[in-house]
């Protein structure tokens, strides 16, 4: 058995419907929310801003710190817990290496720039929705960066490579294997690399190989999402 | 942006405000979308002016409390979450958030408005327990009543899910089409002393410089199911006479509101 027909019907390298939108926390420096299928994620930035404590701050550059939240409701299972979870820290600190090689650091010595995600319902790719709206978000807030980032989970089921796996396929009865991926838009280099399952190598360098073609499709959403915002503006 | 506090009162005296509302006048637009996450069992978005708020319904299974064998239950939290405003952190909720909850909570359960007793299975064994998460987006102020609309959406558009009649166990996936036994919508609405004169819906920073604030849940008929009484000036009872005037006044217009936008459910 090859699993070539999807549980949802998409095409091995099709995305889910995917929505973008800019400016989605008024308050925040910059904002954005990044819909893909039923997975969701808004992200905001506060900063820079000074850092404290005082200790932490370095005059060389500043710091980028992510918090990475899921909604108590939702999960697809029962409540979760508020409040941080070993889970919810490891993948911060993912998400931050994720971003941390395009952001220009040296542009606020001393300070930081917060990058908050909450996701309001998940299915699958939190961490890729995360990233993807957390670099739309830095973009819309000014912080300069050397590239564009965007993320999308790929993997394997059952002998089939394919792209943005959903919570049923990630839990589908054979060998599965999970990759979430960041890719660097100008340089194509691979800013996060996680990988959960089975898979032989032959099949992950296939797989990161499609990560770095569909990511361009979440990179035009990304930008689409961009350049509505400032048009809107404009008009105003 | 005009941060000075006498400003603000000076303004309210001559019942004017910094953004030209008027002192009765809730900001545009009032958004109320429902079901925006398929993962919580009811759910719904708030948007007053650039306010933002989520609440979510998750419901579970568990055993009754011994002094009452024969009902359900609900809790209400909040989070104030750090991406919507600049003064809050990260951890354990702030004096802030556990009011919020507590009093959103209190106009909920107090009315009555979840018949208990319809959500018990079985006496003194299995009854349904009610969590509403509220979630800040952006506070831009009135987190108080956004919440409280965000809360009943959220309750009024829950529906169960189904339940393994073999094992007993939560198919969080499966919802069935019976919704949470409500017997009344309170809608609750708080009310501000600024500069000697009452307004309704603040800004951000009109919740700076406010005497005193009431907070009102009240049913269609007029009755009040939760009052909480904020801020650092006393009122006298002519006063709270008028706020709870004012609050009920305007908790029918959020109730028509919201009737407006749940035509479905």
């Amino acid at each position: 058995m090859v699993y070539s027909e999807r549980l949802d019907g998409r095409k091995i390298d099709e995305l889910r419907p995917m929505e973008a939108k800019v400016g989605v926390v008024p308050s925040a420096d910059g904002s954005a929310s990044f819909k893909t299928g039923k997975t969701w994620a808004i992200a905001a930035i506060r900063g820079p801003r000074e850092l404290f404590p005082r200790f932490l701050q370095n005059p060389k550059k500043g710091l980028l710190r992510c918090h990475y939240n899921m909604m108590p409701f939702s999960g697809s299972g029962e409540r979760i817990r508020p409040g941080s979870s070993r889970r919810a820290q490891e993948i911060s600190m993912v998400i931050m290496n994720a971003l941390e090689p395009v952001v220009d650091l040296s542009a606020f010595p001393n300070a930081v720039v917060d990058v908050f995600v909450d996701l309001p319902q998940t299915d699958a790719g939190t961490r890729c929705a995360a990233i993807t709206a957390a670099a739309m978000a830095l973009a819309h807030a000014g912080i300069p960066m050397k590239d564009m980032i965007s993320s999308v989970a790929v993997g394997q089921v059952d002998g089939t490579v394919l792209a943005d796996l959903t919570y049923n396929e990630e839990a589908y009865d054979a060998i599965v294997s999970d990759i979430p991926v960041a890719v660097l838009h100008n340089s194509k280099e691979i800013s996060l690399l996680q990988m959960d399952g089975e898979i032989s190598k032959d099949d992950l360098i296939k797989a990161l190989e499609l990560a770095q073609t569909v990511s361009e499709k979440v990179y035009d959403v990304q930008i689409k999402a961009l350049k509505d915002y400032y048009a809107k503006e404009e008009k105003q | 942006m005009i941060t000075n506090k006498t400003a603000i009162s000076d303004l309210a005296k001559q019942e004017k405000r910094l953004d030209v509302r008027g002192l009765r006048d809730y900001r545009e637009p009032i958004v109320i979308d429902t079901n925006i996450s398929w993962t919580a069992e009811g759910s719904a978005r708030v948007q007053i002016g650039e306010t933002v708020v989520m609440a979510g319904v998750k419901l579970s299974l568990e055993k009754p409390y011994n002094d009452t064998p024969n009902e359900g239950g609900i809790m209400v939290n909040a989070e104030l979450r750090p991406m919507s405003s600049e003064e809050y952190e990260s951890g354990p909720p702030s004096i802030k958030a556990v009011e919020l909850s507590r009093v959103i909570d209190r106009g909920i359960r107090e009315a009555k408005a979840l018949d208990m007793k319809k959500l018990c299975l079985e006496a003194g064994e299995k009854a349904w327990f009610v969590t509403v998460d509220i979630i800040t987006i952006n506070d831009e102020g009135n987190l108080f009543d956004a919440s409280g609309l965000a809360v009943l959406a959220a309750l009024k558009s829950a529906r169960f899910p189904v339940v393994n009649t073999e094992n007993g166990a939560i198919n969080y996936k499966e919802k069935t089409e019976q919704k949470l036994p409500l017997t009344k919508e309170p809608v609750s609405v708080t009310v501000y002393k600024v500069g000697g004169k009452f307004l309704v819906d603040p800004s951000k920073q009109e919740e700076e410089v406010y005497d005193a604030r009431l907070t009102v849940a009240s049913d269609p008929n007029g009755i009040i199911s939760a009052i909480q009484k904020g801020g650092p000036k006393p009122l006298s009872i002519e006063e709270i006479s008028q706020m709870s005037d004012l609050a009920i006044e305007k908790a029918n217009f959020l109730r028509e509101k919201l009737n407006s936008f749940l035509k479905d459910d």
